[in-house]
């Protein structure tokens, strides 16, 4: 039997009272409609989560760690982005 | 102190809250920058480097063959464990003598079947698949852990279970919470808070039965007496015939040896033996004043690799189980893909 029978799905769950889906694990099902019951079954056993998402792992593109340098670099170069880089002169309040 | 690999740190002394501890270090060491940042052309050195950090190694970083080869290994037998481990408490589902009881071990059961799922999707990070994994275990050549082939005789070989083998398995997977490899430890984490409820209800059902009636007490202590010994074995071989251990220890995968391990699971189970009112089925075993700890009689090293090698009570019913499971089970996941696949193709046309 071929291995793509079961593909890999990635289970993200929302808390309760979380504000985004996390990343909890991933598991083999046929098909997504499965995938959900399995993840309801096996990640959300303890209240762990209210809303949950499968997605098949083929689905996923990451970032690598090869060029993690590179890729993410302008972030640190531009420290305009933050707030903490402007100077508030004294007796501004409320900024 | 279990478990607890930064001396100086304020730790409690119970499992659970060394769980919880790792889990902060796993958080605070994803939030802590990595030393360079840049792995750079020595791939060996930049390894080296998040090892001694006590970063984790993620699945896309460059990591030596021979570890992945050694983590895989681990993570499978460890994933088959947790699945062969289903039968011997399996055995007790419908002849549990309450419906509470038969509910928490359903549940239980449950988890385990969770544990295994969770760690070949630990060993899948490594680039093997499942299917591949479960291939091995049928066909013997990747291993589970010794005790599930030893037979459940009674009821209370499901509390013997919960408390002795579960323990040692949490004393053992504790500080695996703390693997250099970040996957395996996430999954470890999620393990052992579950195990600890397995450790806590196979106390109290044992505690339950020792102070109820004298058949009760003495079903319960027959128990403790034929696991006990098997649950010692658990932690592997003496550290002088231990042959994987010195390198996971480099690689920061152990972070103690099999002896000390097994030493703090005595310890450990000392006071718990007397609160139960049960004896522990060592006559040598006395505290040592010199040594803080407790000299104990070894378990039979010699059974221990009979049964490793496929000669133990029961290793030829678990596989033949899981292997009949596995045979019988095929024209169910091949309709289940059959399906899957018809409705991926009526998506296409309507598309």
């Amino acid at each position: 039997m071929s291995q793509e029978s079961s593909p890999l799905w990635e289970v993200f769950v929302r808390a309760r009272r979380g504000l985004a889906h996390s990343h909890v694990g991933s598991l083999h099902a046929p098909d997504a409609e499965v995938a959900l019951r399995n993840a309801r079954d096996v990640y959300t056993r303890r209240q762990e989560g209210v809303s949950i998402w499968v997605v098949p792992a083929g689905a996923i593109t990451a970032s690598s760690p090869d060029e993690k340098d590179a890729f993410f670099d302008p972030a640190a170069d531009k420290v305009y982005r933050h707030p903490t880089f402007y100077e508030v002169p004294e007796g501004a309040a409320h900024l | 102190m279990y478990g607890n690999d930064s001396p100086g740190e304020d730790v409690p002394g119970d499992l659970l809250s060394e769980v919880e501890a790792a889990e902060a270090a796993l958080r605070a060491a994803a939030e802590r920058d990595r030393g360079a940042a840049d792995p750079g052309a020595d791939l060996a050195a930049y390894f080296a480097e998040i090892i001694a950090a006590d970063q984790k190694i993620e699945p896309r970083d460059w990591m030596p063959e021979r570890y992945r080869r050694t983590l895989i290994r681990q993570i499978a037998q460890h994933a088959h464990s947790e699945i062969i481990g289903m039968q011997p408490e399996g055995n007790w589902i419908s002849r549990a003598p309450s419906l509470k009881r038969k509910a928490i071990l359903l549940a239980k059961v449950q988890d385990e079947a969770g544990h295994g799922l969770y760690l070949y999707a630990a060993a899948e990070t490594l680039g093997v698949s499942r299917d591949e994994l479960v291939e091995l275990l049928l066909d013997g050549r990747q291993k589970y852990s010794s005790i599930f082939n030893y037979p459940t005789l009674t009821w209370a070989d499901v509390g013997a279970i919960g408390w002795l083998v579960d323990g040692a398995a949490i004393v053992n997977q504790v500080p695996l919470c703390r693997c250099s490899y970040g996957p395996y430890a996430r999954a470890m984490i999620r393990v052992c808070k579950e195990e600890s409820f397995h450790q806590r209800q196979g106390y109290e059902l044992l505690h339950t039965l020792a102070h109820g009636t004298p058949a009760q007490k003495a079903m319960a202590q027959d128990a403790v007496d034929r696991w006990w010994y098997p649950s010692l074995a658990m932690f592997g071989p003496p550290d002088s015939d231990s042959t994987h251990s010195a390198q996971s220890m480099a690689w920061k995968i152990k972070r103690f040896s099999n002896d000390e391990l097994r030493q703090r699971f005595v310890d450990m189970c000392v006071g718990q033996a007397e609160v139960l009112g049960l004896t522990i089925p060592d006559p040598d075993l006395r505290w040592n004043d010199e040594r803080g700890a407790y000299d104990f009689t070894q378990p039979d090293y010699d059974e221990l690799m009979r049964v490793i090698s496929g000669d133990g009570p029961c290793n030829r019913q678990r596989m033949a189980h899981r292997r009949r499971a596995h045979t019988e089970g095929a024209w169910v996941r091949e309709a289940a893909a059959a399906y899957a696949a018809k409705q991926r193709s009526r998506e296409k046309v309507t598309a």
